[in-house]
C-alpha cells in the first residue's frame, strides 16, 4: 500500500480544512489552492478546490515544498473566469508563500483584493532528495513520521531519518514560519498570521564563506554549480521567476551562451542571483527542486545579507514599500567607487 | 608646438597591458574624457570607450558580457550623484553597481576587475587619476582567464 507521509500534526490539517471549508462555504473565497497527497509516498503536490466536498483532500506536512505563489503570476487559466473575469484564490500559506504573494503584490503583479492568504505555521520542510540520494535505488513504500523522524520503509528494509538534520538548510534558521499579517489590509489573511517588524538575522555562515580568499570561493563555487545541466528548474519553480521572456531563452541578442561549459554556467547563476536581489524570499524551492542537488541557498543568503544591510530591506512583508532594486536614496552607500588617493 | 609624448612601452619591452573597456555616460564622463582629450592630460591608453546614454543604461549583461568577450577590466563612468541629465539614473544605478559587485566577490571573481566611478564634464584630471588608478588596479590583476572557455 502507498501511503503519504503521516504527520503528527493532525490539528493543523483538520483546522485547514474548518478554514477552507469555511471560506468556500460564505463564498468568500472561488477557488482554493493548496496541497495534497503525492502520487509517490515523498511527494505531495498541488490541488485546485472548488466545492467542500474535495476539502478534505488537503494536507499539510514536512514534504509541502512547492511555493504556490508560482500558480498566480501569471494566473493559470483555472484561476480566470471567462465571464467573471479574475476569481478570488484563496491560498494556503506557509510563511515563504505569503511572502511571495505580498512581495509580488509591491511588483504590482497581484492585486491583493483578488486573494486570500489562508496562513499556516510551517516547521521546515525535508530535503526529500537527500533522503532519496541516501536510499539510493532501492523503493520506497511508506513514509512516516514519529518523534522528529522521517521513518522511510520498503520492500525489505526501514530507515529513520532524523527531522533536524534532513531538514533544507533554508529551513532550519527560517524566522518567518507564518504569513506576515499586513494591518491595512484586515480581509487578507485568514488562519495563522504573525506579524513582524524588524527581523534579526544571522548570517555567520554567509560571513565565514566571505572570510575565505577569492581562489577558495571560485574553487568553491565552480565545483558546486559544474554538475548544473542548465534544466532551468529552478527557474520554473521559483514565484519571482515571471518573465515572459528569460534573458537564456534571449536569441535576439544572445547574450550569453547556452552550453554546459563552466563559464555559461556561472553567468546563469550569477545573472540569476542579480536578477533575484531584494526578491528572494527565501522558500527555497529553486534547491529543492534541482535534479543534481545543487544548493543555491548559499547565494539566495548572501543577497538577503547585502539587501539587509545596505537597503536595509527584508523582501515580502509590507506590499506598500518599493522593492529596493527599482528605488533609491541619495545617500546609498557608495565605498565601493573609485576614488582619487 | 609641442612634442607629443607617446609611450613606448608597449613597444620597447613586451610587458602584458591589460585591455579595458570603459562604459562612459553621455553627458558627465564621454566630456570629461573628451576635456582630458582637449586638455592633453595624458592617460594610460589601454581603455576603449563606449558611449552610452546614461548609467542607468548598463545592464550587468554588459558588464559581464565584456568578461566573457576577454575583456580585462570593464570602467564604468557617470555622473555624479544628482548631477544625472535623467535626475537618477545614476542612482538607480548605484544599487545594481552595489549588488553586482559584491556578488561577483563572492563569486570569486576579484572586484579589480569592475570599476565604478563618477567623472563630471568637467573634471578632466579627475577622470586620466581614475583611469590611471582603474588600468593599475587590473594589471596587477593579471590577464582575465575565470571565463575563458576550455576547448
Amino acid at each position: 500500500m502507498i501511503m503519504g507521509l503521516e504527520t503528527e500534526n493532525k490539528e493543523i490539517e483538520n483546522n485547514l480544512r474548518e478554514i477552507a471549508r469555511g471560506l468556500l462555504k460564505e463564498k468568500k473565497v472561488d477557488v482554493i489552492i493548496g496541497y495534497e497527497k503525492g502520487s509517490l509516498p515523498l511527494l505531495s503536490q498541488p490541488i485546485i478546490i472548488d466545492s467542500e466536498e474535495n476539502v478534505d483532500k488537503l494536507i499539510w506536512n514536512n514534504l509541502c515544498y512547492v511555493n504556490l505563489a508560482k500558480y498566480l503570476v501569471p494566473r493559470i487559466p483555472r484561476f480566470i473566469d471567462p465571464e467573471k473575469g479574475n476569481l478570488t484564490v484563496g491560498v494556503i500559506s506557509k510563511g515563504c508563500v505569503g511572502r511571495a504573494l505580498i512581495h509580488l503584490a509591491s511588483e504590482n503583479k497581484i492585486n491583493l483584493d483578488e486573494i486570500k492568504i489562508i496562513g499556516i505555521p510551517c516547521n521546515g520542510v525535508v530535503n526529500r532528495q537527500r533522503i532519496e540520494m541516501e536510499i539510493g535505488e532501492k523503493e520506497i513504500l511508506e513514509v512516516s513520521v514519529s518523534d522528529n523522524n522521517v521513518i522511510v520503509k520498503g520492500k525489505d528494509f526501514k530507515k529513520d531519518f532524523p527531522f533536524d538534520e534532513y531538514m533544507n538548510e533554508l529551513c532550519k534558521g527560517c524566522k518567518i514560519r507564518k504569513p506576515p499579517l499586513i494591518s491595512k489590509y484586515p480581509d487578507l489573511c485568514v488562519g495563522e498570521c504573525e506579524e513582524y517588524s524588524n527581523i534579526a538575522d544571522d548570517f555567520t555562515d554567509i560571513e565565514e564563506f566571505e572570510s575565505k580568499t577569492p581562489k577558495e570561493k571560485w574553487e568553491f563555487i565552480t565545483d558546486a554549480l559544474s554538475v548544473c545541466t542548465r534544466c532551468y528548474a529552478c527557474r520554473e519553480a521559483c514565484p519571482m521567476c515571471y518573465c515572459n521572456l528569460c534573458f537564456v531563452d534571449q536569441n535576439k541578442p544572445i547574450w550569453f551562451g547556452k552550453t554546459t561549459d563552466l563559464p555559461d554556467i556561472i553567468v546563469f547563476h550569477l545573472i540569476r542571483a542579480m536578477h533575484m536581489a531584494g526578491r528572494c524570499v527565501a522558500c527555497g524551492a529553486c534547491s529543492l527542486v534541482c535534479p543534481m542537488g545543487i544548493d543555491l541557498n548559499l547565494i539566495n543568503r548572501k543577497l538577503e545579507k547585502i539587501v539587509k544591510e545596505r537597503f536595509n530591506f527584508t523582501s515580502g512583508l509590507d506590499p506598500d514599500t518599493k522593492p529596493p532594486m527599482v528605488d533609491f536614496k541619495m545617500e546609498d552607500a557608495q565605498e565601493f567607487m573609485l576614488e582619487e588617493d | 608646438m609641442t612634442e607629443p609624448i607617446v609611450e613606448t612601452n608597449q613597444s620597447k619591452n613586451k610587458e602584458w597591458e591589460p585591455k579595458i573597456i570603459a562604459f562612459l555616460c553621455n553627458w558627465c564622463s564621454y566630456a570629461g574624457a573628451d576635456l582630458a582629450g582637449v586638455s592633453r592630460i595624458q592617460y594610460p591608453p589601454n581603455i576603449r570607450i563606449v558611449r552610452v546614454p546614461c548609467s542607468g543604461r548598463i545592464n550587468a549583461y554588459f558588464i559581464i558580457k565584456s568578461l566573457i568577450d576577454g575583456w580585462d577590466g570593464v570602467l564604468v563612468s557617470g555622473c555624479h550623484p544628482g548631477d544625472c541629465h535623467y535626475i537618477s539614473g545614476n542612482l538607480v544605478a548605484r544599487r545594481r553597481f552595489a549588488i553586482l559587485k559584491e556578488l561577483l566577490e563572492f563569486f570569486g571573481i576579484e572586484p579589480g576587475r569592475v570599476n565604478f566611478m563618477w567623472a563630471s564634464a568637467a573634471e578632466g584630471e579627475r577622470f586620466a587619476v581614475l583611469v590611471r588608478k582603474a588600468t593599475k588596479i587590473v594589471k596587477e590583476l593579471g590577464p582575465n582567464t575565470k571565463f575563458q572557455k576550455e576547448w
